[in-house]
């Protein structure tokens, strides 16, 4: 796969019916090509919303998204990785992989879950997984669409630090093969410095970019103590308190 | 002892009785007639009832426009629409159709109504997040959530069905199951009426062991697995 799109965000208002406040206001920024960016701050500030405008879902706000020069909304689908998962409990781990794409064929749903760790798996329903597991074929999901911009919202919560070393290093792994431009929402330092060459962080009411903070070593030379030093320091700037 | 043979006629006479109707050429014809009915009705009751339902759970204001209307059909006695049918349309078999699907299709709308109201937002989301086409929309995300609404309809719809469609044969008909037990009841033939009885219960419960148990397995088995 190429390099992923650029995104380019410019918010000049996101409300919702019946706040007094928006949510979101006066926030841009500008994501290059196959580079991860991660969006980072308190639970409620809007992550999650900003993911779902970026991914099309959402359209009612007042600013303008490109994904590779053209509306999100027009855009071809991204990769998105809900926070709860998603997958339809009807149908099988295979099954999931290929409803979101009609190309999809069943030898290829077997090549991704074999990618994510999880080959002989494609028979079994959501119910017969492990949430560690329903999250690995959430993400073969997201990569199966072909799409060279992954939307990651929270792929961690919920799940042991056992389990989230392995993912990192999974998601890691996948999102450099597939030189994909991705964004990571979470709302923890270390998930964004694991994966993330540049972290956002959103803060306040309506939110805004608080920092614009590149992680200068490479994701992938990074060592145990790179990680504990990029956290600290993402986690002293979500400390401050918003302008 | 001859009124209490009449009145509680043992199973043996009541089996014994089966044998002779049905070897007289009643039986058969008169449960074919009944079961026809009942399949129409419930065949057309079930396809617009669920349109209906369908059209009434996704758009608001239309659910608003007609939800007094749906209480209304609810609530109407079955009796009265028979009556009226009867009177507008004649004893006939569209009156007598027309009358049960009157009864049925309001249950068919609020169930599905219901069912269509309680979808998950978050696959509309994940279908369109993924940008995936109306008829994928269709069949892999709304059908699945539908079927088990449709289901519980049918069941509903089919034990009702069966003794509206028998409580109007008695109304007004040339045969059938309801038009039987009618007459037997004016010559007080207890065992006659056990017998249609027994094998009214044995076709339901063909009906429901052979067909709508393994439906329901095969459209919502997935609800049973768990890890």
């Amino acid at each position: 796969m190429a390099h992923g799109p650029g995104v380019a965000l410019t918010i000049r208002e996101k409300r919702f019916a019946g706040l007094p406040v928006p949510l979101l206001a006066d926030l841009s920024f500008e994501v290059e090509p196959g580079t991860v960016v991660a969006l980072v701050g308190p639970s409620g500030v809007g992550k999650s919303t900003l993911l779902r405008m970026l991914a099309g879902i959402d359209r009612a706000f007042d600013g303008v998204i490109t994904i590779g020069g053209v509306p999100a909304y027009e855009a071809p689908p991204s990769g998105l990785v809900f926070q709860d998962s998603r997958l339809l409990p009807w149908l099988s781990a295979a099954g999931n992989i290929m409803a979101v794409r009609a190309e999809t064929t069943l030898e290829d749903a077997r090549r991704w879950l074999g990618r994510v760790g999880l080959a002989g798996y494609e028979d079994a329903l959501p119910d017969q997984l492990s949430g560690g597991m329903q999250r690995r074929v959430a993400l073969a999901r997201a990569l199966s669409v072909n799409s060279a911009l992954l939307l990651l919202d929270e792929p961690f919560v919920s799940l042991d630090r056992v389990l989230v070393t392995e993912m990192q290093e999974l998601f890691a792994g996948l999102i450099t093969a597939e030189g994909a431009t991705a964004l990571l929402v979470t709302h923890l330092a270390e998930d964004a410095v694991s994966l993330a060459d540049r972290a956002l962080i959103l803060d306040g009411r309506p939110a805004r970019i608080a920092a614009d903070i590149p992680l200068t070593t490479p994701r992938n030379k990074r060592d145990a103590g790179d990680i504990t030093r990029l956290s600290a320091l993402l986690t002293a700037k979500l400390s401050e308190p918003a302008q | 002892m001859h009124y209490a043979n009449r009145l509680f006629p043992t199973p043996i006479a009541v089996a014994g009785h089966i044998w002779v109707l049905a070897t007289s050429e009643k039986l058969i014809p008169d449960f074919a007639k009944t079961l026809g009915r009942s399949a129409i009705a419930f065949v057309l009751s079930m396809l617009i009832g669920t349109v209906i339902g369908i059209a009434l759970g996704r758009i608001r204001w239309l659910d608003r426009l007609f939800a007094g209307w749906v209480v209304v059909g609810l609530n109407l006695p079955a009796i009265v629409i028979a009556i009226v049918l009867y009177i507008w349309l004649g004893l006939t078999e569209f009156a007598l159709i027309l009358a049960v699907m009157c009864n049925k299709i309001p249950l068919v709308v609020t169930t599905i109504r219901e069912g269509v109201k309680s979808f998950s937002a978050d696959f509309d989301e994940l279908a369109a997040a993924f940008r995936m086409p109306l008829g994928r929309r269709l069949r892999l995300i709304f059908a699945p959530q539908l079927m088990p609404f449709v289901l519980a309809a049918a069941r509903t719809g089919l034990s009702l069905i069966w003794k509206i469609v028998l409580v109007f044969e008695v109304l007004g008909s040339d045969g059938g199951v309801g038009f039987r037990i009618n007459v037997f009841f004016q010559f007080f033939d207890m065992e006659g009426i056990l017998a249609y009885t027994v094998v009214f219960i044995a076709v339901v419960l063909v009906i429901e062991y052979g067909l709508m148990r393994p439906l329901e397995r095969k459209v919502s088995g997935w609800r049973t697995v768990r890890a």
